[in-house]
């Protein structure tokens, strides 16, 4: 499938892994990205507080290009949480609101330019991976898979909520990743953190918020057994992993627990190399990990037989359907 | 009372959500303009298209028909036939070079008089922007070709099957 | 209807016309002099012989004015311009029926709802009243005598249901000497009272108060008990229903087996238990649901008995164990059907718990530790899987905090927007009986508190006293990950807003229990659609009305009782069970129902039996008679909504009380001031 693409600045700087994984992976899920010529910034988080009006202008030129430069799809992607929503916030705003929508295009007149709010269809890259491109197409593609190794998949706060178009299982505890990373051949772990802050920007602001969060996130996915975390988005890979050295110091503890995309995950299933994948540039070395990949599918222990209780075996769990 | 046109509309309710929403609209003296008579039915699919016709021909400038709110039918469903025949109606309408909006399908319960009444008032505007229907003196006096219309009958959408 | 024109008929006719002025209420705004002048003058030739104007028509003098002049002036048809016929229809048509004309020959105006209420220009409002009149008038003319329509009532009754609420109806319905069939889907009645341990507020046990009912019913002669039964097939109408039960193969003779139950003892297979025991027990594939089923027969499971797993080889304890002659175990039993005559039904068919497993970042099925409400009233019971004993997960140790989360599924539009009802009252019992058996912190984590019943409030403050915790704030999540070092592993932490204190809590808990709302039954709608009754958007079925009328539904002979129609506690279904069997048994000493005689049907030599009418009504009302090719409407089961009518190419169908000529009258009397005269050239093709 096609689809506009919006790198965003972290993709092109600290998330460089995360660009050159999937360009290394488009060809084989047949992904064909068109990026958006002379895009700007998507204003981050702050933006939107500071001037609503400006933000969203600043936003829509974006969207304004993408809809200007569009071949064959009207799809726009992007691989950052951040992006992504705000994207699809000025998106969906613009539709909802005829006062917005009249001040952003008037906005974008000045630049000789004009948005027709919901003429876009603004998703995230793991969606379309999971719900476009689906996970047959993903396993078929697999020639290494990743048996043995043990994940913790990791949303993030913006990608499911709030959810505008409503493309996720749920805003909680959503499945999508899990089930793609299933695919690949990885171990999923289950654990309650999956949309939990990563800090966002209190790593700068307040670093000992911002720690007490990291360390939740990587404590829970060690308890959980989780060989790594698995993440789609720039500013969630860059609080868990950069400053994860840092949380070890505050707190006097020593994770090791890697960050990587979903979409280095991928490329390695794919066979492609870790350096294409730009495996090696993170923070909290990842090579110990992706050492336990074995060749062999772990052997699933065949389902227990019914047998009868024995006193002291506890309450049965509830039967999850 | 300025000279403005003063459409005359006849209403189809039916007898458990609609009238009702427009007996409540009374006990709650919600006020709406007097352009719009009340006929009593049982239910909005008892309306049948020639009704609606005879309403026009007789000298009606649109026709309002209300029923209970999708899945709220006392009748359990019929008045999703409302809307099946509502959505035929327009196409017929516009075939006699009558605007469809003339005649408009609109869901009131029992409880919603203040709505009722609202939907009457902009119904009435509506008809008053459209101008006078006089149908009956403008019924064609020409013989209308044969066979004009039939390949022109658009494709019912998937809605209205 | 006759080939009489409007015109000749208005000869014919004598029609009085009454215009009201309720006080003030209408002649403040309408003129209702001009009115009454305007019907006397201008609708003279279409059969007005007078008209009246009345401050009260509706007053008893207002209603002899009227019958004075059906008899000395002779009126053959009367029409009212008063207030809304749903108001005073009635008592018109009974002025009439005194006078001794038919009823249905008069027809209400209303012109105080639809206008002197909503109105405020008095020369228009005064106009459109002159038009309803004159629609009214013109209405008048084309309607038809009618009769009620007289159907009998055959006096047994079918209760579905063998929950608290049905149970009730049936003993009711009984004692008064009637039969009634009582339809019960699982192995036992009970229902879901049978699951619990105490009631709320009084405590009592449960079972106590319940077994005696379902022994009351079981040996009730006039009760012919229906268990692992399912009802198929309803057809017919109120007094003349026949329905068709599927009783489902439960492997065992009713007849010889003695309820030893050596069979159950001797079965070798164990397993979890989803149904009675909330998942937390277990149970035998041959089993009884609880000590105390009613009737006392096992059930055999195939999908879990090694028999009939293994291609049916193996095996048979029950058999060669079972001490009867002949043997009760019977492997070959079939599915049955059974067909049953009766003239009401009563649905008591309860409800399901939400699923917990919704709500993923509460936990259930993740967390060991997290219950919902129903797995602790298992857990609760001294007959339950725990022996009455509160404990973790792991079977052996009590809890030292226990967190209840009200509301969970209702008041949240993500799952159900309506309140449930029941679960403050019983998170606030569990709460007690947690403290009671474990002397556990209990937090109750709660939206409102919500204790409208009869002690319950009272109930409410015991708790409280008790030193029940209660944080007034909706759980954002349960989670078993400690955030802050100083946070303690192995326990759950109950992240929650507390509202009074204005504070974001983590409270540190060794269970949560999820105080699930109730949902309807996961099939409602088929039920619903198989007795003709409807869903509302949440699922319940709807009552006919929501205030004066919480009984009956709007299928005549067809009532619901308990959380069927809504969610209610134990006191409510009673008392709704009882209700509904009040109303069967009105129906069955009246011996036949009058039936309002607006109805279809089918003139047999206008029908090409096309059958388009028939998939149109929602009744079932309309059947096709292959041998005459024409369709045939049933009157008793015909609810009178007319969309047949309208659909019917042919015209062939009537609908009495609406037909087309009274509405195509009605709209030329309303349009009679507008419309213009046509002068129209010949059409030719």
């Amino acid at each position: 499938m096609k689809a506009l693409f919006y790198p965003g600045c972290s993709m092109q700087r600290n998330a460089r892994p995360y660009l050159d994984s999937l360009l290394a992976i488009r060809a084989d899920i047949g992904l064909e990205l068109q990026e958006i010529d002379d895009w700007n910034c998507c204003g981050a988080t702050e933006y939107m507080s500071v001037h609503r009006v400006a933000a969203h202008s600043l936003i829509g030129r974006n969207l304004a290009l993408a809809q200007a430069q569009a071949v064959d799809t009207d799809v726009l992607t992007a691989g950052c949480s951040a992006c992504f929503l705000n994207l699809s916030k000025t998106d969906t705003q613009m539709r909802e609101d005829a006062k917005l929508n009249g001040t952003v295009n008037e906005a974008l007149a000045a630049g000789g330019l004009h948005y027709d709010a919901g003429s876009l269809k603004v998703r995230h890259l793991l969606d379309l991976v999971c719900h476009d491109i689906g996970y047959d197409a993903v396993k078929a593609r697999v020639v290494k898979p990743l048996y043995g190794l043990k994940v913790a998949a990791y949303y993030g706060c913006q990608v499911v909520r709030p959810d505008y178009d409503g493309r996720w299982d749920s805003h909680e505890h959503p499945t999508a990743m899990d089930t793609l990373l299933r695919a690949l051949g990885a171990e999923v772990v289950d654990w309650s953190l999956k949309t939990q802050c990563c800090g966002g920007h209190m790593s700068v602001i307040g670093p000992e918020v911002a720690f007490g969060l990291i360390r939740r996130l990587i404590h829970g996915a060690a308890e959980a057994g989780a060989d790594m975390v698995v993440t789609l988005c720039p500013m969630c890979q860059l609080n868990l992993d950069a400053y994860q050295v840092e949380m070890n110091k505050h707190f006097h503890t020593d994770y090791r627990v890697p960050v990587l995309y979903f979409t280095q995950l991928m490329g390695l299933a794919f066979g492609k190399s870790a350096k294409e994948l730009g495996i090696g540039k993170e923070f909290v070395d990842a090579t110990p990990a992706l050492a336990k990949i074995q060749a062999e599918a772990p052997k699933v222990a065949e389902a227990k037989r019914r047998r009868r209780p024995k006193p002291g075996d506890g309450l049965p769990m509830p039967r999850m359907e | 009372m300025t000279d403005q046109f003063e459409p005359v509309i006849i209403g189809f309710t039916c007898n458990w959500c609609s009238y009702r929403a427009a007996d409540l609209a009374g006990t709650a003296r919600i006020k709406y303009p007097p352009n719009v008579r009340l006929i009593r039915l049982m239910c909005s699919g008892r309306l049948d298209p020639t009704f609606v016709l005879k309403a026009l021909s007789e000298g009606a400038d649109g026709v309002l028909i209300a029923g209970c709110h999708p899945g709220e039918c006392h009748y359990l469903e019929q008045n999703y036939k409302a809307l099946r025949r509502h959505r035929l109606m327009q196409r017929t309408l516009a075939q006699f070079g009558i605007e469809p909006e003339r005649v408009r399908l609109t869901w009131a319960s029992a409880a919603e008089g203040a709505k009722f009444a609202e939907d009457i008032t902009e119904m009435v505007e509506q008809v008053r922007k459209l101008g006078p229907l006089n149908w009956p003196a403008n019924l064609p006096t020409k013989p209308v070709p044969v066979g004009m219309v039939a390949a022109e009958i658009p494709v019912l959408s998937e809605e209205v099957a | 209807m006759t080939d009489k024109t409007q015109q000749e008929r208005a000869g014919e006719e004598r029609i009085g016309v009454y215009v009201c002025h309720c006080g003030s209420n209408i002649a403040g705004v309408v003129n209702v002099e001009a009115v009454a002048k305007f019907a006397a003058e201008d609708l003279k030739d279409r059969g007005v012989v007078l008209a009246r104007d009345y401050t009260f028509m509706c007053s008893v003098a207002g209603q002899e004015l009227i019958e004075q002049d059906i008899h000395e002036q002779g009126l053959t048809r009367v029409v009212v311009a008063a207030c809304s016929p749903h108001l005073h229809e009635k008592t018109f048509r009974n002025v009439c029926e005194r006078s001794g004309i038919n009823p249905y020959l008069s027809e209400m105006a209303s012109i105080r709802e639809h206008v002197a209420w909503v109105h405020t220009d008095k020369a228009a409002a005064t106009a459109k009243a002159k038009a309803i009149v004159n629609g009214a008038v013109e209405r008048v003319l084309k309607n038809e005598p009618l009769e009620a329509i007289r159907v009998p009532i055959d006096a047994a009754t079918l209760v579905v249901g063998g929950g608290i609420a049905g149970l009730q109806a049936a003993l009711e319905v009984a004692e008064a000497g009637y039969d009634v069939y009582l339809i019960e889907r699982e192995a036992s009645l009970g229902g879901h009272m049978a699951q619990f341990d105490k009631t709320f507020p009084t405590l009592d046990c449960a079972a106590c108060i319940l077994t005696p009912k379902m022994a009351a019913v079981g040996s009730h002669a006039r009760i012919h008990l229906f268990t692992w039964s399912e009802v198929e097939k309803v057809e017919g109408f109120v007094g003349n229903y026949t329905v068709t039960v599927k009783k489902k193969p439960r492997y065992v003779d009713e007849d010889v087996c003695t309820g030893c139950g050596i069979c159950v003892e001797k079965c070798p297979v164990m397993v979890v238990d989803e149904n009675f025991e909330a998942g937390i027990g277990y149970r035998k594939a041959i089993y009884w649901p609880f000590a105390q089923a009613v009737p006392n027969l096992p059930v055999l499971d195939p999908d879990t008995c090694t028999y009939f797993i293994g291609g049916k080889g193996g095996c048979k304890a029950c058999e060669i164990f079972c001490p009867t002659v002949p043997n009760s175990i019977l492997f070959d039993q079939k599915e049955e059907r059974v067909s049953l005559k009766v003239g009401n039904i009563i649905l008591a068919t309860g409800w399901d718990l939400f699923n917990a497993r919704r709500i993923p970042q509460y936990g259930y099925g993740r967390l060991a530790n997290v219950f919902t409400s129903l797995e602790l009233e298992r857990m609760c019971n001294a007959a339950g899987p725990t022996s009455g004993r509160v404990v973790l997960r792991d079977g052996q140790t009590a809890p030292k905090a226990v967190g209840i989360v009200h509301c969970v599924g209702s008041r949240d539009r993500n799952y159900n927007g309506y309140c449930s009802a029941i679960c403050c009252m019983q998170s606030l019992k569990l709460a007690h009986l947690v403290k009671e058996r474990t002397g556990a912190e209990v937090y109750n984590f709660y939206i409102d508190i919500r204790t409208p019943g009869k002690e319950y409030d009272e109930f409410y403050l015991r708790v409280m006293d008790e030193g029940v915790h209660f944080v007034r704030g909706k759980v954002a999540e349960v989670s078993d990950v400690p955030i802050a070092p100083s946070e303690e592993g192995g326990k759950l932490y109950v992240q929650v807003e507390d509202t009074l204190a204005g504070l974001q809590r983590r409270i540190p808990v060794d269970m949560v229990v999820l105080s699930a709302g109730l949902e309807p039954r996961h099939d409602s709608a088929e039920v619903g659609k198989t007795f003709g009754i409807a869903c509302s958007t949440n699922g319940w079925f709807i009552e006919k009305h929501a205030k004066m009328d919480p009984i009956a539904t709007m299928t005549e002979g067809v009532f619901v009782a308990g959380c069927a129609q809504g969610p209610k506690d134990i006191p409510a279904s009673v008392s709704q069970g009882a209700a509904a069997a009040a109303r069967v048994l009105s129906h069955i000493r009246q011996g036949e129902l009058a039936l309002e005689p607006i109805r279809a049907s089918v003139l047999e030599e206008q029908c090409s039996g096309c059958r388009i009418c028939n998939g149109l009504c929602p009744f079932n009302a309309i059947s096709f008679v292959a041998e005459r090719k024409v369709s045939e409407i049933n009157a008793a089961l015909c609810q009178g909504c007319g969309t047949c009518v309208a659909a019917c190419p042919a015209g062939a169908i009537q609908g009495s009380g609406f037909s087309n000529e009274q509405v195509l009258a009605q709209i030329e009397g309303l349009l009679r001031d507008v419309a213009q005269p046509v002068t129209r050239e010949p059409v030719t093709a």
